[in-house]
Order: structure tokens, then sequence, then C-alpha cells
């Protein structure tokens, strides 16, 4: 059975409950604090990672699962290397990335006017992430609908599928009036890649998959003994900031 | 409302490397000092955790530690001709944010710009003739090398910088840079190990008589304890450095040279998480009267000041120059007005050689851990012949192993699928990259100011950026990108490519923080915000402290000589300013 201790609170939780006026902000309240005479520190107050549990959706829609997850096994097929996108939990991965700040664009510049921009200036439309995917996955599955015998993106061969993100790639088929569909496959390329190589914790990367296919090892943080062992394989298996799979007695 | 608070003697704008610089500098005057910071308090225990500080998709990829746009962000262009529109995401350059700031995250390459950078126009125009330099508006610095040196030995001895000497006092140093101003000591500590990256490059580069030399860095080789007593640790390699806060207290930075002693001190405060809206000046214009900032509930404050410091990063110093009104924005156009001018970048290049029988373990790197040669950077290679002036370090610093963004795959590889896959195993460990960093000289037509329509959450302009490489840096930038062709070869792997850099400054792929310029420093108060000690011409008891002086940028990371200008600037308040409060060190 699984144990877990009763979730932390955050350091501004707990700066805000005992010690600091807090003082609210528009969007995340932050706090305004003085300081002096020595060097402030506070028992539980560092902001760890939460770790995402694979096991229902927060964004996604069943359909669009269905959809994405035919995608992110395309951009990183099964094979002898490594296990696919799906089964390493690349779509997990970008639901929660989706669901969070990411998703909703909360860090960025979002203020008006949009014009069309040049190349070099960067993205310049209001959508977020989040309304990107909504459209794009939709668009994708009534092209294939329009164009491939009535059936849905996952129902095609991974041939056929092969075909369509080529053909999305490079621009060639339109899926949507506002989303460009060269730039969503951009998205989603960009996306699947983050989730199947970040540390574990995110929901992609299932048991260090893609580190070990690298031969990446992860969170250790120190080489000191073989930074001078030139051109020899290193020797120890990665970590996650969660640990190892083969810390756990099966 | 505005709360009127209490005087300082002395209130800083930023609390990053040159604000605790001038703030211990100040405060062991026994001057009352006061920082504001616009982000949060960090500390190495609690923000730079070693339970998950290596986190490169928190960390690096959705920049955790970084400026976010929704609190400030700037507008780009290439050219006047274009509208400049918000980089909505920062991509190009990523400002720092919160104490520490910038120097959090910094990869620690540690430079000193060379004489003949602070002499620039006049070198330049002696060497080669003034026909030589028509097209740049290079300038004079306002100081030498030699009035630099101590300042830049505190900033090392302060930071425990890791490196090899080449010239002390004349003498030229056996595996140092060959090619350095004199210095009057060693590094504080020796270099640091070598990967098996730069040890190849060191020797490849040797065998074609070029003069490769052990990277200056603020990652400690050692166990180190600084002149202020503040312990460091030795640097364990662990890929993790830029973007990243050091959890083993092996990087230099404001929290890990500074901070423990200054915020023992009655004298100093920091409040944090509170954005300076401006500095307010009197009624004259040209005496600052303090600043005026806003906390997190959106309350007004004004914090009276006898003297302000803006040690913000150089695009905020500059841009809070132009929102309060110090000094007279520049024109393009005419030319007049210097707040705003030479604004100035990096021009860089890569190369990638890939291999079959070799494995680099990328992932046992640090920041500033490589070779670098200066054969091609600066004016050490003689321009008489050349169409350009400036030049370009060769940098072999290979970073990280960090798979979400360092997964280097030869010219045609399919981004995904079955083939991306295969070519991206097989590339992993057997990539070697090096790269040049270049000179960015300044032109009439790059420049900064105030954007007319995008504003930021109080309804402030937004800064505008308009930039793009100047012809004479891209002719500089080819040159090397040659050089580095004849590396590359030199290598003998499977395969090479050479990465160039082409007119059309992108702001979407990452290149550099490496911002300068806008409230550059110099003799003339005609083209320059700032004088030789970084005192605005405009309102004397104001200093802007940062690479915003930087006349022009050199081949060479800005860091040390950031640090050794707020070492500098604070010996010019010590031994001179205060003697004669609020009057201009320099009379124009």
């Amino acid at each position: 059975m699984e144990t877990r201790c009763p979730k932390r609170p955050t350091r501004r939780q707990f700066l805000s409950s005992v010690a600091f006026t807090v003082l609210a902000g528009s969007a995340a309240p932050v706090l305004a604090r003085s300081i002096s005479g020595s060097l402030p520190w506070e028992v539980r107050s560092a902001d760890p990672p939460v770790q995402v549990r694979p096991g229902g959706w927060l964004f996604f829609t069943p359909e669009e699962v269905t959809t994405m997850e035919a995608v992110v096994d395309r951009l990183v097929p099964a094979d002898e290397l490594s296990i696919g996108g799906k089964e390493a939990g690349c779509v997990v991965y970008l639901d929660r990335q989706l669901a969070g700040f990411y998703g909703v664009s909360s860090r960025l510049y979002t203020s008006g006017p949009f014009l069309p921009g040049l190349p070099t200036q960067g993205y310049q439309k209001p959508e977020t992430p989040a309304e990107r995917y909504r459209a794009g996955l939709a668009g994708i599955d009534a092209w294939t609908r329009d164009n491939k015998g009535g059936k849905r993106f996952s129902e095609l061969s991974p041939d056929e599928q092969d075909a369509v993100l080529k053909d999305l790639e490079a621009g060639k088929i339109s899926i949507s009036e506002q989303l460009d569909a060269k730039s969503f496959f951009n998205l989603m390329l960009s996306n699947t890649m983050e989730g199947f190589f970040a540390d574990p914790i995110y929901g992609g990367n299932k048991d260090m998959a893609s580190w070990k296919m690298l031969g990446f090892p992860g969170a250790r943080y120190d080489y000191r003994d073989h930074v001078t062992k030139h051109n020899q394989p290193y020797p120890l298996p990665p970590v996650s900031i969660a640990g190892s799979t083969e810390w756990i007695t099966r | 409302m505005t709360t009127i608070l209490p005087r300082k003697d002395v209130v800083i704008v930023g609390l990053g490397w040159t604000g605790a610089i001038l703030a211990h500098e100040l405060t062991e005057e026994g001057l009352d000092v006061v920082a504001i910071e616009r982000g949060p308090w960090r500390d190495t225990a609690t923000d730079f955790n070693i339970g998950y500080a290596q986190d490169e998709l928190r960390y690096a990829i959705r920049k955790d530690l970084f400026l976010q746009p929704v609190v400030e962000a700037m507008t780009m262009r290439n050219n006047t001709s274009q509208t400049a529109l918000p980089m909505r995401d920062y991509g190009s350059f990523l400002p720092g944010n919160g104490v520490g700031g910038a120097g959090v995250h910094w990869n620690g390459h540690t430079w000193r710009f060379w004489d003949t950078d602070f002499r620039i126009a006049d070198h330049l125009s002696e060497r080669y003739g003034i026909g030589k330099i028509a097209e740049l508006q290079l300038q004079n610095w306002g100081v030498t090398a030699q009035e630099m040196e101590s300042a830049f030995d505190r900033f090392e001895y302060l930071a425990g910088i890791s490196g090899r000497a080449g010239n002390i006092n004349g003498q030229i140093q056996e595996g140092g840079n060959p090619f350095e101003d004199p210095r009057a000591r060693d590094y504080p500590l020796p270099p640091m190990q070598m990967t098996y990256a730069p040890t190849l490059f060191a020797e490849v580069t040797r065998s074609m008589g070029l003069h490769p030399f052990p990277t200056p860095s603020a990652n400690l080789s050692q166990d180190y304890i600084n002149p202020l007593g503040i312990a460091m640790g030795q640097c364990t390699m662990c890929g993790f450095c830029e973007r990243f806060g050091c959890a083993n207290y092996s990087k230099s930075s404001a929290q890990t040279t500074v901070l423990p002693v200054l915020m023992k001190k009655k004298n100093f405060e920091v409040r944090t998480d509170s954005e300076v809206l401006h500095v307010d000046l009197d009624a004259s214009k040209t005496q600052a009267r303090g600043v005026t900032y806003v906390d997190t509930s959106g309350e007004e404050f004004f914090q009276p000041a006898d003297m302000v410091l803006l040690c913000a990063y150089g695009l905020h110093n500059v841009r809070l120059m132009m929102l309060s009104g110090i000094g007279r924005i520049y024109d393009p156009n005419t030319g007049e007005g210097t707040v705003g001018r030479n604004y100035c970048y990096q021009t860089n290049s890569g190369a990638q050689v890939f291999f079959d029988d070799k494995n680099f373990n990328p992932f046992i790197a640090a920041g500033a851990l490589g070779q670098t040669l200066d054969d091609y950077n600066g004016d050490v290679l003689d321009h008489g012949p050349l169409d350009f002036v400036g030049g370009a370090g060769v940098n072999c610093i290979p970073t990280n192993g960090r798979p979400i963004s360092t997964r280097p795959t030869p010219p045609g590889t399919p981004r995904w699928g079955a083939a991306w896959k295969q070519a991206t195993v097989k590339a992993y460990k057997a990539t070697l990259g090096f790269s040049s960093q270049g000179s960015s000289y300044p032109t009439r037509g790059n420049y900064l100011d105030l954007d007319p329509t995008y504003t930021d959450r109080f309804g402030r302009p937004l800064l505008r950026i308009t930039f793009d490489f100047p012809d004479n840096d891209i002719r500089m930038s080819n040159w090397v990108s040659d050089r580095l062709e004849e590396i590359a070869k030199t290598f003998g792997g499977r395969q090479y490519v050479v990465n160039r850099r082409k007119k059309g400054w992108d702001s979407v792929p990452y290149q550099s923080t490496h911002n300068t310029g806008g409230a550059i420093m110099g003799d003339n108060p005609a083209t320059s915000a700032v004088n030789k000690y970084l005192q605005s011409w405009d309102v004397p008891n104001v200093f802007v402290v940062g690479a915003s002086a930087f006349a022009h940028n050199a081949g060479k990371n800005p860091t040390g000589t950031v640090g050794a200008l707020a070492f500098h600037a604070a010996d010019a308040i010590r031994q001179q300013y205060l003697r004669t409060p609020g009057q201009p060190l320099v009379t124009a």
C-alpha cells in the first residue's frame, strides 16, 4: 500500500499564514518582504515539484486522448530502442501541462493589439496552447474524415498517419481557419519531446525510458569521479528526481 | 495614495551582482542602504534545492527562475521600417528575476575586456585609419585596462574564479591566454579538470598553431573561502548550470559570495517583490529625490534617498532612466540624445563534429568548463587586410547533456519517427560542439527607446529594441566561421556542420543574454549617458551600473567586466563622491 505524507504547505502558504503580511496581487499573490539583519530561512519554505500521477484526464476529452495517443506513437514510435510515446506517458504529460500555467500562457505577455508579425518576432496570436490543442486535434480528425474515407486519425494505418503528419509538418494541409497547421505540428512535436525526455515526475518518460535509451544519467548531480575518464562509458544507470525504479523491491 | 517612507542614504534598484557589490561597499562606508528588488528572495538551500534543482523542464524549458513576460515584456524589430511587436515569450535572451538576478543562472565565463576595447575608437583609428570604422559608432569608454585592473582582480577573487593567467605583469605564462592584458597576479583557483571534448579541442587547435587555454570559470575547481570569509564548494560538473541555480555553492553569485555577509549588516535592508516604477527627480531635473515603487498589493511607496544606484539588468536600467526622465532619449535620425544609444548584442556562430568512435559523456559538464582561444578575437588579429573590425572568442565549452534541448543530429535527420530516434541515439554521446562568440559593434540604427503602443501591467511603455546584426559584424562572423570550419575539418570526424550567423536578428531561438549598451559610459556627455565612474551626466546623484554602460560588446562574456565596473564605481563613490555629494565627478 502506498503511504503518502500529508501535502506540505507551499512556501507562500506557509509564509502568509505565519510570518508575513499577505499582499494579494492580481493573478498569483506573492509577498512583498523586508529582510534585514540575517539571512532569512524558514523550514518547509521550499517549493518542490508536484509529481504527476497517471489516471484520469484534466484537460483532454476522450476523443482528444485517442487522437493524441496516436500522434505521439508516430512521433516517438515503439521499437528496439525504446517504448513508444503513448506507453511512455507523453499524453499524460501533455494533459497536465495543458491544464496548468503553460496551457493558459499565464506567464507570457498576452496584451493586445495582436498584429501579424514577422518570423523574427515570434508567436503573435492570442490563442493559448490549450486553445490550439482543442482546435488542432479536432481539425486533424475532421481533415482525415473528409479526406481518408470517414476515418479518424487514430483509425488510419501507421503509414497513413505518418503521411498526414508529414503533410502537417510541411504545411501542405489546412486543418482549421485560425490555426496554422505547421505551427501546430511544431507545438505538438516540441511538447511530445518535452514529455518523453523530461524527468518522469512530469508523467512522460516512464521508467526513464528515454534516458536509458540515450545513456543520460538524469539527476545524479556529481560526476567528479568520472570527469577525467575520457572516452569511457559512464557506469551508472539513471536516477530521477523521484529516485529510481530499481530501488523498489518488486 | 503614496506612502512616504523614512529617508535612506542610498537606494539600490535590483539586488543582483552589481547591487550586492555596491551595497557591500557602501555599507562598509557606514551608509544606510536599502535595495528594492522586483523579484523574490532566493537562497541556495531553499530555491536551488539539491533534491530537485536538476529539473530541465522546470528551469530550462519553463524558465522558472527568469523574468516572466507577464511581468515585463519588451518589443523588438530589426529596423525602423518595421513595427515593433512584443516578445510574448522571451527566447533570444532571458533576463533574470529575483535576488541574485541573472547571476543566479549564468554559466560563469569570467573575462576581462581588453585595453583595446576600452580605448577602441582611438586604438582602431590609430592602427587602421578612421575610415576603417566609419560605418560604426565606436566610442572610447573613458577608462583604460590599467585603471580597471584592480577592480577586475577584486571581482575575480570575490568570485573564486578558476583559471590560468596568461600574462602576469607582462610575463607570458605557459598554458594561459597569451593575448590577455597584463594582470597583477594569477587567478585565485587553478583551472577546472577538463572533460574529453575540450581536451581534444585543445590538442587539435594547438596542432594548428593556435593558443587554447582553460576558460576562466566561476564554477569552482576547488573549495574556496573568499575575501569576505564566505566558503564555497568544488563544482561537481552536474551539467545543470546555465538556467539553473547551483545547489552546491559552487557557482559564484551574489548568494554564494556576498549576501551571507551583507544580510547580517544592520545598515542594510532588501525589500523583495517590490517593483520600482521610476526615479523621482527634483524640479530642476538634476537631482534624484528617491524612487517610487509598488509592492504586490499595488500600494505605492516613495523611498527618499540621497543617492540612487540603478543596478537592475542593463535593459531595465535603460528603461528606468527613460521612464524617469534622466537624460535625453537617443534619436537615431539626428544621432542626438544618449539614453538608448549604442545597444549591442553578441554575434555568434557554431560548429558540430559528428564522430563514430568517441564517447564525450556530454552530461559531465559545467557552465564554464572548457577551452577558449583568442587568436581571432578583438584586435589580436591584424585587420589591415580584412574587410571588418572585431572578432570572436572560439569556445569549446560543452555545458550539458540535458536531453530535452541537447540532442544533436546530423543535417538531414528527420525530426521524429524511427529514423530520428536512431540518429539521436547515435549522435548523443559522439558529437563535439564548439562555437564563436563574436563582438557586436554599435551602429547609428541599433538602439533602445520606449514603445509607442505596448505597455506593462502598470500602463508604462515597454522597452523597444531596434536591432539587427551590422554588416561589419556579419563579415566578421563569416570570416571567423571559416576558421571554425578549418578546425572542424582537422578533427577528422565522420561529418561536420557549421551554422553561420545571418542578417535578421531572430528573437525566438536562444542566442545570448549579453544585451549591452543603452546607458553607455564615456568622456563626452553628448555621446554617453554616464561618465567614466558610471555617474549620470544629467543627474549626478544617480549611478547606473551594469552592462548598460558598455560602449560596445566584445567577443567575450560580459559579467567579469560588469563586476569590475561595480567595484570601479564603488571606489569612485567611496573615495571621491562622498566628499562632495551630489556633485559631478567629471566636469563636462
